[in-house]
């Protein structure tokens, strides 16, 4: 099948869905490519090297027609006619937010897969485009704010005096908001992050910012369940007021990467609280694009307010470093033509079983010989739980017999129930029938037994060594019948006595010394969580 | 108040504490008292048997052993009490499961010499008046109990023996795989009832000693069968055999209680058998293992088809040099400790290495399988040895989770615990066992002395991951080279 890359048409637009590199991935999974031509240009692939790399170098037609259409960007309403009727197009097309693009794809004919709509799962990790691209934006939004920061960000003592650290708030601890802590704490500022989830507090401290909590006593933590940060309750939300007024007093940066996927941006930082920061402080609004975090922000545009703060409300952070936020975005794509060229033949096969495919599918378009054309929008899909519980692992078939036997089928409860009773009237009918004194050993057996298992229903993986070897020094207990039997007074019988009592002896005296031994060992740390 | 009323009250009062003791060694923080109860129930229930024992053979009636039996009362314990402390203090902590199987060894013996002079008990002049006062059916029931106790400790004895023989490599640890063995398994249990019948009858009017041949031959086949079915048992299972022997060897006692008409004998085995068992049925859920096929014995693997897969792809090296670089720069670290570090004896190194790497600021953590080792938490008593803080050993279920997220991976002489097959292979050998999810760190080094595969027999394309790294040589040098690399 052919793939064609178009020239980016959206003003601004600087990165480009294939680079030279990914093309030659694209050919190793069987496909053509033919990119149109000045597709590269601005992100500094020419046309030469993509030729080289293998592509034909085509008019717009040519790649809007090809079989499979790659942009970075979705196409405009007017644009999908351009698409030829049963193709498939990959692109970033914001599902939630384009009702109306997804419809008139749907009316085309046209299988759009979202490359933004890619479930939050490990496995689909590789061809998330969100993720890819937030790491650069997180990036740049840190080179932004020290750009038009007129200070260091690290601090220095030098011969002319000390120079303060910069201090660097991140709200938001996603894929963004962890690159940009990454980025200013190599700076050498001081970095500090919030976010609802406060699981991130370990991935903030890793990449060596500090982690502020949002204190809401009251409110239970909940944990996120798909991967995305959720909308917060509103005792939550003044706590963090609190936190964002009291933070942007004291910080000189602050970059705010909040988004919540369908809504728009959560308004993090208000005007109040940016005029309270120091003039030369800078704010990067990462999210300006869907509304702002900050109340002041004006999308694609840097601000200074009067106070001298300076509000950064760039969109296209990732595009400014549009050669290696093409190849990230490019080899996005290439993952997902692995996935969904099943056979590396260079035929797209979707599989709507895997929950990746059918979660970037926003619409499935078919055109049939005949010119009949018909589409339906797939969005939204179902949801796919992230931090789902492992699926349970399939009974082994026993082993070890001869041949191979029928796998075992866990009893039903009255199953279970009726064989207990059975198994239980057969004990007592042989009780019934014993002679004494044994109905009394059955009784102190059979209460020993439930002792027994319960007494070490709890143990701790750590001790069962040591539990193992007192119950064998226990059952060393034996000693005891072989000493009542050399009361006896029958020399064959003291002799095996004797050689019992010996053999048990052996046994209760070593078995408790060596789980002395092994208990004198296990010791915890003194210095560690001081209990 | 008599003495055998005193013992009575001992017997209770033991048993009460042997219930304790093994109630406080399910916890860490309680194990040292439940060590104390039991020696105490011990030495109570010890000394009221000697009063006992003193009392009745030093007592006029017909069958009192006289002093002979106090002598050899001393001797027995003071030689059987001295080995055991000599044995209990030279064993290398490496060496505990050997030593463990070769105490359940000898409770099996013990019991086996109980049953036995419980029959020349019968065969004496004296049991048989006795057995003209007792019901015929007590007498029967009274034999029976003789030949299910010496069957069990039998079957203990020889089972342990073999045990001890294959955790020490004295003896191959690959399953004997005898065809049919199955019907060997059951077929020693048939024998075994059917001679019990002969036996019952036999010994009833018994004159010519027929009974004690046929007791001779019931003990032989418990001995053949406690051999075949522990020598069936893969080295790798060793941990499960280990504890289930431990269940026998209280079932043993149990046994030995009924012949003798003892309940503290009867409470404390039935307490070791059942809490063994339930160790071990603990262990098989671990390892995703049918408890009835493990009590049964013979549920060795099948011989591993796949062993000859032959080579998966290809394997990296790192030298011990670049390992500590990459240590070094982790942020986090889990170590995944197998029966390698143990036999290497590594783990000495291992929480040097610990130490150097905590000094760097590097979050060190071990990650232990529930079956890591030959014997249940052999990893963790490794570990406490070398003197590893308790609390950053962390068992499978705790850890698995946020291995993905680990820099760096040491695998220390594990191989079927960490190997993806048995998650990602129904073909597998270990499918469906659980295992140390490893392969999702960021970079995985593994010790190993070569490329040959575990005790499974399985091959293990983790060592062929793309973030895989081999380090190949005895694990205890690397470790020490790791450690001089990171000092430098």
């Amino acid at each position: 099948m052919l793939i064609g890359v178009t020239r980016e048409t959206s003003p601004g637009e600087t990165r480009v869905a294939a680079t030279p590199t990914t093309v030659a991935q694209l050919l190793k999974l069987g496909y053509q490519v033919v990119v149109e031509s000045g597709a590269g240009e601005r992100s500094s692939f020419a046309d030469e090297a993509y030729a080289e790399a293998g592509a034909r170098i085509g008019s717009a037609a040519d790649a809007w027609g090809a079989d499979v259409v790659f942009r970075v960007n979705g196409p405009s309403i007017e644009e999908v006619a351009r698409l030829r009727p049963g193709a498939t197009l990959a692109a970033l097309l914001a599902p939630a937010q384009n009702p109306e693009l997804l419809d008139a794809l749907a009316a085309r004919g046209v299988t759009a897969l979202a490359m933004d709509a890619v479930p939050r799962i490990s496995r689909a990790q590789s061809l998330d485009v969100l993720s890819s691209m937030a790491n650069i934006a997180g990036y740049r939004a840190v080179i932004e704010a020290a750009h038009h920061f007129g200070r260091f960000f690290t601090g220095q003592v030098t011969a002319a005096g000390k120079v303060p650290p910069a201090k660097v708030l991140v709200a938001g601890a996603g894929v963004a908001g962890l690159a940009a802590i990454g980025a200013a704490s190599s700076l050498g500022a001081i970095v500090r992050a919030t976010d609802p989830r406060p699981e991130v507090a370990d991935q903030v401290k890793s990449l060596g910012g500090e982690y502020l909590p949002v204190v809401v006593p009251e409110e239970k933590q909940e944990i996120s369940s798909d991967g995305y940060a959720k909308a917060t309750s509103e005792a939550y939300n003044e706590a963090a007021a609190k936190l964002y007024s009291d933070q942007a007093a004291d910080v000189d940066i602050i970059i705010t990467t909040a988004l919540i996927p369908g809504r728009p941006a959560p308004k993090l930082v208000t005007a109040a609280d940016v005029a309270s920061m120091r003039p030369g402080s800078v704010i990067v609004d990462m999210a300006a694009a869907q509304g702002g975090n900050v109340e002041g922000s004006v999308a694609g545009e840097v601000v200074t307010t009067d106070h001298g703060v300076t509000i950064i409300g760039y969109t296209d952070l990732a595009g400014r470093l549009p050669a290696q936020a093409s190849q990230l975005y490019g080899t996005n794509l290439v993952n997902l033509a692995k996935l969904v060229t099943p056979g590396k033949d260079g035929v797209l096969a979707l599989d709507f079983e895997d929950v990746v495919q059918r979660g970037l599918t926003v619409t499935q378009g078919r055109a049939d010989g005949s010119g009949q054309i018909s589409g339906e929008v797939l969005w939204p899909p179902p949801p796919v739980q992230v931090s789902a519980a492992p699926a349970a692992t399939p009974a082994k078939p026993a082993a070890g017999g001869s041949g191979p036997k029928p796998e075992k089928q866990p009893m039903s409860a009255a199953a279970k129930l009726g064989w207990s009773l059975f198994a239980i009237i057969v004990f007592g009918v042989i009780v019934a029938f014993a002679p004494q004194p044994l109905p009394q050993h059955f009784t102190v057996l059979m209460l020993s037994i439930v002792i027994g298992y319960y007494v070490i229903g709890k143990v701790a993986h750590a001790l069962h060594t040591p539990l193992m070897s007192v119950t064998n020094a226990i059952s060393g207990v034996v000693v005891v019948g072989a000493l009542l039997q050399l009361a006896i007074g029958d020399h064959t019988i003291q002799i095996l006595a004797a050689v019992a009592v010996l053999l048990a002896s052996i046994n209760v005296f070593g078995g408790f010394a060596v789980t002395r031994r092994m208990l004198a060992m296990f010791s915890k740390n003194p210095v560690s969580k001081g209990n | 108040m008599s003495v055998t009323a005193v013992a009575s009250a001992a017997y209770i009062i033991a048993a009460l504490l042997f219930i304790l003791s093994l109630a406080g060694l399910s916890k860490h923080e309680s194990a040292k008292q439940g060590w104390t109860y039991g020696v105490i129930g011990m030495v109570i229930a010890v000394v009221a048997t000697g009063i006992v024992v003193i009392h009745e053979s030093t007592g006029d009636a017909a069958n009192a052993g006289g002093g002979l039996s106090i002598v050899l009362l001393v001797i027995a314990v003071v030689i059987g009490g001295a080995i055991g402390l000599w044995r209990a203090k030279i064993v290398e902590m490496t060496g505990m499961p050997e030593l463990i199987a070769l105490l359940h060894s000898f409770v099996g013996l013990a019991a086996v010499a109980i049953g036995w002079a419980g029959h020349r008990e019968g065969l004496t002049h004296v049991g048989h008046l006795e057995a003209q006062q007792m019901v015929h059916s007590l007498w029967n029931i009274h034999n029976a109990e003789i030949a299910i106790g010496i069957f069990i400790g039998a079957v203990t004895f020889t089972g342990s023996i073999v045990a001890n023989l294959k955790l020490s490599a004295k003896m191959k640890s690959a399953p004997l795989m005898l065809p049919g063995k199955n019907a060997i398994n059951v077929g020693a249990l048939v024998v075994f009832a059917v001679l019990t019948v002969v036996y019952i009858v036999v010994d009833k009017d018994d004159t010519t000693g027929g009974g004690t041949i046929v007791l001779a031959l019931i003990t032989l086949v418990a001995l053949g069968l406690g051999w075949h079915l522990v020598a069936s048992i893969g080295g790798g299972d060793m941990p499960v055999v280990v504890s289930m022997l431990n269940s026998y060897s209280g079932w043993a006692a149990a046994a030995s209680g009924f012949l003798l008409d003892n309940d503290l004998l009867i409470v404390t085995g039935a307490l070791v058998g059942s809490s063994g068992a339930y160790l071990s049925y603990i262990m098989c859920t671990a390892m995703n293992r049918s408890f009835i096929s493990v009590i049964a014995g013979g549920f060795g693997i099948e011989a591993p088809s796949s062993a000859g897969d032959g080579e998966l792809g290809e394997h990296r090296e790192i030298t011990a040099e670049a390992a500590a670089e990459l240590l070094g720069d982790a942020r986090s670290v889990v170590i995944t400790p197998g029966y390698g570090m143990a036999v290497a004896q590594a783990q000495y190194p291992v929480a040097e290495l610990v130490r150097s790497l905590q000094a760097k600021g590097v979050d060190v953590r071990f990650g232990v399988h529930p079956v890591a080792g030959r014997l249940p938490g052999h990893m963790n008593v490794l570990l406490a040895e070398a003197k590893v803080p308790y609390d950053i050993v962390l068992e499978m279920d705790e850890i698995n989770d946020e291995l993905a997220e680990t820099d760096v991976i040491l695998v220390i002489g594990a191989n079927d615990t960490v190997n993806p097959a048995a998650s990602e292979d129904p073909g597998s050998p270990i499918a469906g066992m659980p295992v140390l999810r490893v392969w999702e760190a960021k970079d995985v080094i593994v010790f190993k002395r070569s490329m040959a595969t575990g005790y499974a027999g399985v091959q293990n394309p983790l060592f062929f991951r793309d973030n895989t790294q081999m380090l190949f040589g005895d694990a205890k040098n690397k470790v020490e080279e790791i450690v001089s690399s990171l000092g430098r």
